[in-house]
Protein backbone atom coordinates (compact mmCIF):
# COMPACT_ATOMS: atom_id res chain seq x y z
CA UNK A 1 0.00 0.00 0.00
CA UNK A 2 1.32 3.46 -0.94
CA UNK A 3 1.75 5.72 2.09
CA UNK A 4 -0.39 8.89 2.13
CA UNK A 5 1.57 11.92 0.89
CA UNK A 6 2.81 14.45 3.38
CA UNK A 7 0.33 17.27 3.80
CA UNK A 8 3.26 19.70 3.97
CA UNK A 9 6.84 19.28 2.80
CA UNK A 10 9.11 22.30 3.22
CA UNK A 11 12.63 22.02 1.84
CA UNK A 12 15.49 24.44 2.46
CA UNK A 13 13.17 27.46 2.72
CA UNK A 14 15.02 30.75 2.95
CA UNK A 15 14.11 34.43 3.25
CA UNK A 16 16.43 37.34 3.77
CA UNK A 17 15.67 41.08 4.16
CA UNK A 18 18.84 42.97 3.32
CA UNK A 19 21.49 41.59 5.68
CA UNK A 20 18.94 40.09 8.04
CA UNK A 21 18.24 36.40 7.59
CA UNK A 22 14.61 35.90 8.63
CA UNK A 23 14.49 32.21 7.69
CA UNK A 24 17.77 30.50 6.95
CA UNK A 25 17.08 27.30 5.06
CA UNK A 26 14.53 25.35 7.08
CA UNK A 27 13.24 21.91 6.11
CA UNK A 28 10.41 20.05 7.79
CA UNK A 29 7.20 18.20 7.08
CA UNK A 30 3.73 17.62 8.46
CA UNK A 31 2.13 14.22 7.98
CA UNK A 32 -1.54 13.24 7.75
CA UNK A 33 -3.38 13.46 11.11
CA UNK A 34 -0.35 15.09 12.67
CA UNK A 35 -0.23 18.31 14.71
CA UNK A 36 3.20 19.91 14.53
CA UNK A 37 4.11 22.82 16.79
CA UNK A 38 6.36 25.53 15.40
CA UNK A 39 7.91 27.15 18.45
CA UNK A 40 10.38 29.90 19.04
CA UNK A 41 10.86 33.35 20.55
CA UNK A 42 9.52 36.49 18.91
CA UNK A 43 11.41 37.18 15.69
CA UNK A 44 12.51 33.55 15.31
CA UNK A 45 10.97 33.30 11.85
CA UNK A 46 7.72 31.43 12.60
CA UNK A 47 5.33 33.88 10.98
CA UNK A 48 7.70 34.44 8.05
CA UNK A 49 7.72 30.67 7.48
CA UNK A 50 3.91 30.53 7.66
CA UNK A 51 3.58 33.46 5.26
CA UNK A 52 5.78 31.65 2.74
CA UNK A 53 3.66 28.50 3.07
CA UNK A 54 0.55 30.63 2.50
CA UNK A 55 2.02 32.08 -0.70
CA UNK A 56 1.86 35.71 0.48
CA UNK A 57 5.63 35.96 0.83
CA UNK A 58 7.99 34.75 -1.89
CA UNK A 59 10.93 32.72 -0.57
CA UNK A 60 14.43 33.53 -1.81
CA UNK A 61 15.09 29.80 -2.10
CA UNK A 62 13.54 26.46 -1.28
CA UNK A 63 10.27 24.73 -2.01
CA UNK A 64 6.86 24.20 -0.42
CA UNK A 65 4.70 21.22 -1.37
CA UNK A 66 1.16 21.12 0.01
CA UNK A 67 -0.48 17.69 -0.27
CA UNK A 68 2.09 16.84 -2.93
CA UNK A 69 1.47 20.02 -4.99
CA UNK A 70 4.23 22.52 -5.62
CA UNK A 71 3.07 25.90 -4.30
CA UNK A 72 5.35 27.88 -6.63
CA UNK A 73 4.12 26.11 -9.77
CA UNK A 74 0.43 25.53 -8.91
CA UNK A 75 -0.45 28.21 -6.38
CA UNK A 76 -4.26 28.01 -6.63
CA UNK A 77 -4.38 24.19 -6.55
CA UNK A 78 -2.04 24.06 -3.57
CA UNK A 79 -3.92 26.74 -1.64
CA UNK A 80 -7.28 25.06 -2.28
CA UNK A 81 -5.95 22.35 0.05
CA UNK A 82 -4.93 24.66 2.83
CA UNK A 83 -6.40 27.33 5.09
CA UNK A 84 -5.30 29.33 8.09
CA UNK A 85 -6.27 31.32 11.13
CA UNK A 86 -4.02 33.88 12.77
CA UNK A 87 -4.62 36.08 15.77
CA UNK A 88 -3.34 39.11 13.83
CA UNK A 89 -5.62 38.56 10.84
CA UNK A 90 -9.28 38.72 11.90
CA UNK A 91 -11.99 38.42 9.28
CA UNK A 92 -13.48 41.66 7.89
CA UNK A 93 -15.38 43.32 10.72
CA UNK A 94 -17.88 44.96 8.35
CA UNK A 95 -19.38 41.61 7.26
CA UNK A 96 -21.57 39.39 9.40
CA UNK A 97 -20.44 35.93 10.51
CA UNK A 98 -22.59 34.24 7.84
CA UNK A 99 -21.51 36.67 5.10
CA UNK A 100 -17.84 36.06 5.91
CA UNK A 101 -18.30 32.30 5.84
CA UNK A 102 -20.24 32.46 2.56
CA UNK A 103 -17.66 34.77 0.99
CA UNK A 104 -14.63 32.67 1.91
CA UNK A 105 -16.54 29.45 1.19
CA UNK A 106 -17.05 30.62 -2.39
CA UNK A 107 -13.40 31.65 -2.71
CA UNK A 108 -12.34 28.16 -1.55
CA UNK A 109 -14.88 26.50 -3.87
CA UNK A 110 -16.80 24.72 -1.09
CA UNK A 111 -19.54 22.42 -2.36
CA UNK A 112 -23.02 22.63 -0.74
CA UNK A 113 -21.91 25.82 0.94
CA UNK A 114 -25.16 26.68 2.75
CA UNK A 115 -25.15 23.30 4.53
CA UNK A 116 -21.46 23.59 5.35
CA UNK A 117 -21.95 27.08 6.85
CA UNK A 118 -24.77 25.79 9.07
CA UNK A 119 -22.54 22.91 10.24
CA UNK A 120 -19.79 25.34 11.16
CA UNK A 121 -22.14 27.73 12.96
CA UNK A 122 -23.22 24.79 15.11
CA UNK A 123 -19.73 23.30 15.56
CA UNK A 124 -18.25 26.59 16.75
CA UNK A 125 -21.33 27.66 18.70
CA UNK A 126 -21.91 30.69 16.50
CA UNK A 127 -25.63 30.38 15.67
CA UNK A 128 -26.69 33.35 17.78
CA UNK A 129 -24.05 35.54 16.09
CA UNK A 130 -24.94 34.49 12.53
CA UNK A 131 -26.17 37.99 11.58
CA UNK A 132 -23.76 39.92 13.79
CA UNK A 133 -20.96 41.88 12.18
CA UNK A 134 -17.63 40.31 13.09
CA UNK A 135 -16.17 43.66 14.18
CA UNK A 136 -18.45 43.84 17.23
CA UNK A 137 -17.72 40.31 18.46
CA UNK A 138 -15.43 39.69 21.43
CA UNK A 139 -11.90 38.47 20.66
CA UNK A 140 -12.87 34.92 21.65
CA UNK A 141 -15.90 34.97 19.37
CA UNK A 142 -13.82 36.41 16.52
CA UNK A 143 -11.30 33.61 16.98
CA UNK A 144 -14.10 31.05 16.69
CA UNK A 145 -15.28 32.67 13.46
CA UNK A 146 -11.70 32.65 12.12
CA UNK A 147 -11.39 28.97 12.97
CA UNK A 148 -14.74 28.21 11.33
CA UNK A 149 -13.44 29.93 8.18
CA UNK A 150 -10.14 28.04 8.51
CA UNK A 151 -11.80 24.64 8.32
CA UNK A 152 -14.60 25.57 5.89
CA UNK A 153 -12.91 23.77 2.98
CA UNK A 154 -11.80 20.78 5.10
CA UNK A 155 -8.18 21.63 4.31
CA UNK A 156 -5.47 19.02 4.15
CA UNK A 157 -3.11 21.52 5.75
CA UNK A 158 -4.33 23.84 8.49
CA UNK A 159 -2.01 26.64 9.57
CA UNK A 160 -2.73 28.15 12.96
CA UNK A 161 -0.64 31.10 14.12
CA UNK A 162 -1.26 31.55 17.85
CA UNK A 163 -4.94 30.64 17.53
CA UNK A 164 -5.61 30.72 21.26
CA UNK A 165 -3.77 33.94 22.11
CA UNK A 166 -6.08 36.33 23.99
CA UNK A 167 -8.61 33.59 24.75
CA UNK A 168 -9.78 32.64 28.24
CA UNK A 169 -8.71 29.14 29.39
CA UNK A 170 -12.15 27.58 28.87
CA UNK A 171 -12.50 28.89 25.31
CA UNK A 172 -8.89 27.94 24.54
CA UNK A 173 -9.61 24.39 25.69
CA UNK A 174 -12.67 24.20 23.41
CA UNK A 175 -10.61 25.44 20.49
CA UNK A 176 -7.87 22.85 21.13
CA UNK A 177 -10.54 20.18 21.26
CA UNK A 178 -11.96 21.35 17.89
CA UNK A 179 -8.54 21.20 16.28
CA UNK A 180 -7.86 17.71 17.62
CA UNK A 181 -11.25 16.62 16.25
CA UNK A 182 -10.27 18.09 12.89
CA UNK A 183 -7.14 15.92 12.63
CA UNK A 184 -8.87 12.84 14.03
CA UNK A 185 -11.77 12.92 11.54
CA UNK A 186 -10.04 13.36 8.19
CA UNK A 187 -6.51 13.04 6.89
CA UNK A 188 -5.50 16.67 7.44
CA UNK A 189 -2.46 17.90 9.33
CA UNK A 190 -1.88 21.04 11.36
CA UNK A 191 1.06 23.40 11.73
CA UNK A 192 0.54 25.29 14.98
CA UNK A 193 2.46 28.15 16.53
CA UNK A 194 1.94 29.08 20.15
CA UNK A 195 3.76 30.60 23.10
CA UNK A 196 1.70 28.54 25.52
CA UNK A 197 3.90 25.51 26.29
CA UNK A 198 1.18 23.77 28.30
CA UNK A 199 -1.03 23.92 25.21
CA UNK A 200 1.76 22.70 22.92
CA UNK A 201 2.48 19.74 25.17
CA UNK A 202 -1.20 18.84 25.27
CA UNK A 203 -1.95 19.21 21.55
CA UNK A 204 1.16 18.67 19.43
CA UNK A 205 2.49 15.31 18.28
CA UNK A 206 5.82 16.86 17.39
CA UNK A 207 7.49 20.25 17.86
CA UNK A 208 10.12 22.21 15.97
CA UNK A 209 12.12 24.82 17.86
CA UNK A 210 13.01 27.73 15.62
CA UNK A 211 15.58 30.35 16.55
CA UNK A 212 17.09 33.05 14.36
CA UNK A 213 15.51 31.49 11.31
CA UNK A 214 16.84 27.96 11.87
CA UNK A 215 15.39 24.80 13.34
CA UNK A 216 17.44 23.96 16.43
CA UNK A 217 15.49 21.07 17.90
CA UNK A 218 12.78 18.68 16.84
CA UNK A 219 10.91 15.95 18.67
CA UNK A 220 8.10 14.83 20.94
CA UNK A 221 7.13 17.74 23.21
CA UNK A 222 6.66 15.37 26.15
CA UNK A 223 10.14 13.86 25.89
CA UNK A 224 12.23 16.65 24.41
CA UNK A 225 12.81 18.60 27.67
CA UNK A 226 14.34 15.57 29.44
CA UNK A 227 16.52 14.81 26.43
CA UNK A 228 18.07 18.27 26.83
CA UNK A 229 18.29 18.26 30.60
CA UNK A 230 15.35 20.56 31.20
CA UNK A 231 12.44 20.05 33.57
CA UNK A 232 9.72 21.33 31.26
CA UNK A 233 9.00 22.48 27.74
CA UNK A 234 8.82 26.04 29.04
CA UNK A 235 12.36 25.79 30.43
CA UNK A 236 13.56 24.39 27.15
CA UNK A 237 11.81 27.26 25.30
CA UNK A 238 13.56 29.83 27.51
CA UNK A 239 16.90 28.11 26.91
CA UNK A 240 16.33 28.23 23.15
CA UNK A 241 15.40 31.89 23.35
CA UNK A 242 18.41 32.87 25.49
CA UNK A 243 21.18 30.52 24.46
CA UNK A 244 20.39 29.12 21.03
CA UNK A 245 24.04 28.56 20.18
CA UNK A 246 24.64 26.37 23.25
CA UNK A 247 21.66 24.21 22.36
CA UNK A 248 22.63 24.03 18.73
CA UNK A 249 26.04 22.68 19.72
CA UNK A 250 24.48 20.22 22.17
CA UNK A 251 21.84 19.14 19.63
CA UNK B 1 -9.72 30.91 -13.82
CA UNK B 2 -12.78 30.34 -11.63
CA UNK B 3 -15.81 32.56 -12.38
CA UNK B 4 -17.22 31.61 -8.96
CA UNK B 5 -14.30 33.30 -7.21
CA UNK B 6 -14.68 36.41 -9.37
CA UNK B 7 -18.39 36.53 -8.54
CA UNK B 8 -17.54 36.11 -4.83
CA UNK B 9 -15.62 39.41 -4.86
CA UNK B 10 -18.65 41.19 -6.36
CA UNK B 11 -20.96 39.38 -3.92
CA UNK B 12 -18.90 40.69 -1.01
CA UNK B 13 -19.51 44.23 -2.28
CA UNK B 14 -23.22 43.49 -2.55
CA UNK B 15 -23.23 42.36 1.11
CA UNK B 16 -21.51 45.59 2.09
CA UNK B 17 -23.87 47.79 0.03
CA UNK B 18 -26.95 46.01 1.36
CA UNK B 19 -26.08 46.78 4.93
CA UNK B 20 -24.71 50.29 4.52
CA UNK B 21 -26.60 53.38 3.30
CA UNK B 22 -23.29 55.25 3.57
CA UNK B 23 -22.01 53.09 0.70
CA UNK B 24 -25.21 53.24 -1.37
CA UNK B 25 -25.71 57.01 -1.26
CA UNK B 26 -22.47 57.98 -3.05
CA UNK B 27 -23.45 55.78 -6.00
CA UNK B 28 -26.20 58.33 -6.78
CA UNK B 29 -25.54 61.48 -4.78
CA UNK B 30 -22.55 63.08 -6.54
CA UNK B 31 -23.71 62.28 -10.05
CA UNK B 32 -27.15 63.67 -9.23
CA UNK B 33 -25.62 66.92 -7.97
CA UNK B 34 -23.43 67.14 -11.09
CA UNK B 35 -26.37 66.63 -13.44
CA UNK B 36 -28.48 69.19 -11.57
CA UNK B 37 -25.66 71.75 -11.55
CA UNK B 38 -24.76 71.33 -15.22
CA UNK B 39 -28.40 70.96 -16.21
CA UNK B 40 -29.17 74.43 -14.84
CA UNK B 41 -25.99 75.90 -16.32
CA UNK B 42 -26.99 74.45 -19.70
CA UNK B 43 -30.52 75.79 -19.35
CA UNK B 44 -29.18 79.25 -18.53
CA UNK B 45 -26.69 79.24 -21.42
CA UNK B 46 -29.49 78.26 -23.80
CA UNK B 47 -31.40 81.44 -22.84
CA UNK B 48 -28.47 83.84 -23.36
CA UNK B 49 -27.11 82.45 -26.62
CA UNK B 50 -28.50 81.95 -30.09
CA UNK B 51 -31.63 79.78 -30.29
CA UNK B 52 -31.17 76.25 -31.51
CA UNK B 53 -27.76 75.86 -29.81
CA UNK B 54 -26.47 72.42 -28.87
CA UNK B 55 -25.69 72.97 -25.20
CA UNK B 56 -27.86 70.19 -23.87
CA UNK B 57 -26.30 67.33 -25.82
CA UNK B 58 -22.82 68.89 -25.90
CA UNK B 59 -22.47 69.95 -22.26
CA UNK B 60 -24.92 67.87 -20.29
CA UNK B 61 -24.16 64.79 -22.38
CA UNK B 62 -20.46 65.35 -21.77
CA UNK B 63 -20.96 65.70 -18.01
CA UNK B 64 -22.98 62.51 -17.95
CA UNK B 65 -20.39 60.52 -19.90
CA UNK B 66 -17.49 61.89 -17.83
CA UNK B 67 -19.28 61.11 -14.57
CA UNK B 68 -19.86 57.59 -15.85
CA UNK B 69 -16.12 57.13 -16.37
CA UNK B 70 -15.43 58.47 -12.86
CA UNK B 71 -18.06 56.15 -11.34
CA UNK B 72 -16.47 53.14 -13.08
CA UNK B 73 -13.05 54.06 -11.73
CA UNK B 74 -14.42 54.67 -8.22
CA UNK B 75 -16.35 51.39 -8.38
CA UNK B 76 -13.14 49.44 -9.00
CA UNK B 77 -11.01 51.30 -6.45
CA UNK B 78 -13.71 51.25 -3.77
CA UNK B 79 -14.02 47.47 -4.07
CA UNK B 80 -10.24 47.23 -3.69
CA UNK B 81 -10.17 49.72 -0.81
CA UNK B 82 -12.69 47.60 1.10
CA UNK B 83 -9.85 45.11 1.54
CA UNK B 84 -7.54 47.93 2.66
CA UNK B 85 -10.04 49.38 5.12
CA UNK B 86 -10.86 45.98 6.63
CA UNK B 87 -7.18 44.90 6.65
CA UNK B 88 -8.18 41.84 4.70
CA UNK B 89 -5.15 41.39 2.42
CA UNK B 90 -3.68 38.43 4.27
CA UNK B 91 -7.05 36.64 4.41
CA UNK B 92 -7.79 37.23 0.76
CA UNK B 93 -4.38 36.69 -0.86
CA UNK B 94 -3.68 33.51 1.14
CA UNK B 95 -6.61 31.84 -0.63
CA UNK B 96 -6.68 30.06 -4.04
CA UNK B 97 -7.90 33.33 -5.57
CA UNK B 98 -5.66 34.28 -8.51
CA UNK B 99 -4.81 37.83 -9.48
CA UNK B 100 -6.95 37.78 -12.68
CA UNK B 101 -9.88 36.45 -10.62
CA UNK B 102 -9.41 39.21 -8.05
CA UNK B 103 -9.14 41.97 -10.66
CA UNK B 104 -12.08 40.43 -12.52
CA UNK B 105 -14.10 40.73 -9.31
CA UNK B 106 -13.14 44.39 -8.94
CA UNK B 107 -14.16 45.03 -12.56
CA UNK B 108 -17.49 43.25 -12.10
CA UNK B 109 -18.14 45.35 -9.00
CA UNK B 110 -17.20 48.55 -10.86
CA UNK B 111 -19.54 47.63 -13.72
CA UNK B 112 -22.47 46.94 -11.40
CA UNK B 113 -22.10 50.04 -9.22
CA UNK B 114 -21.48 52.40 -12.16
CA UNK B 115 -24.58 51.04 -13.90
CA UNK B 116 -26.67 52.35 -10.98
CA UNK B 117 -25.07 55.79 -11.28
CA UNK B 118 -25.57 55.82 -15.06
CA UNK B 119 -29.23 54.94 -14.70
CA UNK B 120 -29.78 57.72 -12.16
CA UNK B 121 -28.04 60.24 -14.43
CA UNK B 122 -29.98 59.15 -17.52
CA UNK B 123 -33.32 59.42 -15.77
CA UNK B 124 -32.55 62.85 -14.31
CA UNK B 125 -30.96 64.33 -17.46
CA UNK B 126 -33.76 63.07 -19.67
CA UNK B 127 -36.73 63.79 -17.42
CA UNK B 128 -35.68 67.17 -16.02
CA UNK B 129 -33.43 68.69 -18.68
CA UNK B 130 -34.66 67.08 -21.87
CA UNK B 131 -31.43 65.36 -22.85
CA UNK B 132 -32.21 62.99 -25.72
CA UNK B 133 -29.50 60.40 -25.58
CA UNK B 134 -30.84 58.62 -28.59
CA UNK B 135 -29.59 61.60 -30.59
CA UNK B 136 -26.21 59.82 -30.50
CA UNK B 137 -27.84 56.74 -32.01
CA UNK B 138 -26.08 53.42 -31.62
CA UNK B 139 -22.82 55.27 -31.07
CA UNK B 140 -23.85 55.69 -27.45
CA UNK B 141 -22.85 52.04 -26.92
CA UNK B 142 -19.22 52.40 -28.07
CA UNK B 143 -18.99 55.76 -26.25
CA UNK B 144 -19.97 54.10 -22.98
CA UNK B 145 -17.90 51.00 -23.62
CA UNK B 146 -14.78 52.98 -24.37
CA UNK B 147 -15.16 55.14 -21.26
CA UNK B 148 -15.94 52.01 -19.25
CA UNK B 149 -12.68 50.38 -20.37
CA UNK B 150 -10.64 53.47 -19.56
CA UNK B 151 -12.39 53.82 -16.19
CA UNK B 152 -11.46 50.20 -15.44
CA UNK B 153 -7.83 50.88 -16.41
CA UNK B 154 -7.72 53.96 -14.17
CA UNK B 155 -9.29 51.99 -11.31
CA UNK B 156 -6.73 49.19 -11.59
CA UNK B 157 -3.85 51.69 -11.70
CA UNK B 158 -5.28 53.52 -8.68
CA UNK B 159 -5.54 50.22 -6.78
CA UNK B 160 -1.95 49.39 -7.72
CA UNK B 161 -0.77 52.77 -6.41
CA UNK B 162 -2.46 52.15 -3.05
CA UNK B 163 -1.09 48.61 -2.88
CA UNK B 164 2.40 49.91 -3.57
CA UNK B 165 2.43 53.01 -1.38
CA UNK B 166 0.13 52.04 1.49
CA UNK B 167 -3.35 52.99 2.72
CA UNK B 168 -2.60 56.73 2.95
CA UNK B 169 -2.04 56.81 -0.83
CA UNK B 170 -5.82 56.57 -1.17
CA UNK B 171 -5.75 60.37 -1.33
CA UNK B 172 -3.62 60.26 -4.46
CA UNK B 173 -6.13 58.28 -6.43
CA UNK B 174 -9.45 60.04 -5.87
CA UNK B 175 -8.29 63.13 -7.84
CA UNK B 176 -6.90 61.08 -10.75
CA UNK B 177 -9.91 61.76 -13.04
CA UNK B 178 -9.79 65.49 -12.19
CA UNK B 179 -6.11 65.48 -13.12
CA UNK B 180 -6.95 64.00 -16.52
CA UNK B 181 -10.07 66.06 -17.19
CA UNK B 182 -8.33 69.08 -18.80
CA UNK B 183 -6.77 66.68 -21.32
CA UNK B 184 -9.96 64.70 -21.87
CA UNK B 185 -11.57 67.66 -23.70
CA UNK B 186 -14.86 67.07 -21.93
CA UNK B 187 -16.22 70.59 -22.50
CA UNK B 188 -14.13 72.02 -25.35
CA UNK B 189 -12.66 70.82 -28.65
CA UNK B 190 -9.15 69.43 -28.71
CA UNK B 191 -8.08 72.33 -30.97
CA UNK B 192 -8.64 74.73 -28.03
CA UNK B 193 -5.67 73.29 -26.19
CA UNK B 194 -2.04 74.34 -26.63
CA UNK B 195 -0.06 71.95 -28.78
CA UNK B 196 1.70 70.08 -25.93
CA UNK B 197 -1.63 69.42 -24.25
CA UNK B 198 -3.05 68.13 -27.53
CA UNK B 199 -0.35 65.44 -27.59
CA UNK B 200 -1.43 64.27 -24.14
CA UNK B 201 -5.10 64.43 -25.16
CA UNK B 202 -4.48 62.25 -28.19
CA UNK B 203 -2.91 59.65 -25.93
CA UNK B 204 -6.00 59.18 -23.77
CA UNK B 205 -9.21 57.52 -25.01
CA UNK B 206 -11.86 59.90 -23.49
CA UNK B 207 -10.75 62.77 -25.74
CA UNK B 208 -11.81 60.71 -28.80
CA UNK B 209 -15.23 60.04 -27.29
CA UNK B 210 -15.86 63.70 -26.47
CA UNK B 211 -14.63 64.89 -29.86
CA UNK B 212 -16.93 62.42 -31.60
CA UNK B 213 -19.82 63.32 -29.31
CA UNK B 214 -19.41 67.06 -29.99
CA UNK B 215 -19.27 66.37 -33.70
CA UNK B 216 -22.67 64.66 -33.56
CA UNK B 217 -24.07 67.43 -31.33
CA UNK B 218 -23.22 70.05 -33.97
CA UNK B 219 -24.82 68.01 -36.70
CA UNK B 220 -22.14 65.75 -38.18
CA UNK B 221 -23.60 62.41 -39.36
CA UNK B 222 -23.20 59.78 -36.64
CA UNK B 223 -21.72 57.14 -38.88
CA UNK B 224 -19.19 59.22 -40.85
CA UNK B 225 -15.57 58.17 -41.35
CA UNK B 226 -14.15 60.78 -38.94
CA UNK B 227 -16.31 59.58 -36.04
CA UNK B 228 -15.57 55.96 -36.88
CA UNK B 229 -11.83 56.69 -36.99
CA UNK B 230 -11.95 58.45 -33.62
CA UNK B 231 -13.77 55.56 -32.00
CA UNK B 232 -11.37 53.06 -33.50
CA UNK B 233 -8.33 54.97 -32.19
CA UNK B 234 -9.97 55.46 -28.79
CA UNK B 235 -10.84 51.76 -28.52
CA UNK B 236 -7.32 50.66 -29.43
CA UNK B 237 -5.91 53.01 -26.79
CA UNK B 238 -8.44 51.88 -24.16
CA UNK B 239 -7.50 48.24 -24.72
CA UNK B 240 -3.83 49.14 -24.53
CA UNK B 241 -4.41 50.91 -21.21
CA UNK B 242 -6.28 47.91 -19.82
CA UNK B 243 -3.32 45.68 -20.65
CA UNK B 244 -0.85 48.20 -19.19
CA UNK B 245 -2.95 48.62 -16.04
CA UNK B 246 -3.09 44.84 -15.53
CA UNK B 247 0.66 44.61 -16.06
CA UNK B 248 1.25 47.46 -13.56
CA UNK B 249 -0.95 45.89 -10.88
CA UNK B 250 0.67 42.51 -11.42
CA UNK B 251 4.15 44.02 -11.00
CA UNK B 252 3.11 45.84 -7.83
CA UNK B 253 1.57 42.63 -6.47
CA UNK B 254 4.72 40.62 -7.23
CA UNK B 255 6.79 43.31 -5.48
CA UNK B 256 4.45 43.10 -2.47
CA UNK B 257 4.82 39.30 -2.32
CA UNK B 258 8.60 39.54 -2.66
CA UNK B 259 9.02 42.17 0.06
CA UNK B 260 6.44 40.81 2.49
CA UNK B 261 4.20 43.85 2.13
CA UNK B 262 0.94 41.89 2.02
CA UNK B 263 1.07 40.42 5.53
CA UNK B 264 2.46 43.70 6.89
CA UNK B 265 0.32 46.01 4.78
CA UNK B 266 -0.94 48.19 7.61
CA UNK B 267 2.67 49.13 8.34
CA UNK B 268 2.51 51.32 5.17
CA UNK B 269 5.98 50.28 4.05
CA UNK B 270 7.17 51.77 0.79
CA UNK B 271 10.46 49.90 0.77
Amino acid sequence: MTPAPLVLAVTDLRKQYGDTVAVGGVSFSVGPNEIVGLLGPNGAGKTTTINMILGVLAPDAGSVFIDGIDLAAHRSRALERTNFAAVYSPLPGNLTVTQNLHFFGRIYGVKRLATRVEQLLEQFDLQRFRDTKCGVLSSGEQTRVSLAKAVINLPQLLLLDEPTASLDPATARDIRSSIRDFTARGSGGVLWTSHNMYEVEEVCDRVLFLSRGRILLEGDPRRLPAQHGKASLEELFIAVAREPLALETAG
Amino acid sequence: MSPARTVAIALRQFYLLRGSPARVLPLFAWVTIDILLWGFITRYLSTVTVPGGSFVPALLGAVLLWDFLVRVMHGVTTAFLEDVWSRNFLNIFATPLSLPEYIGGLVLTGAATSAFGLLAMLILATAVFGLHFFAYGLLLIPFLLLLFLFGIALGIVGSGIVLRLGPAAEWFIWPLPALLSPFACVFYPLSTLPRWMQYVSRAIPPSYVFEAMRGIAIGRPAGDAATFGMLLAGSALALLYIVLAGWFFSRVYRHAVRTGLIPRYSAESVS
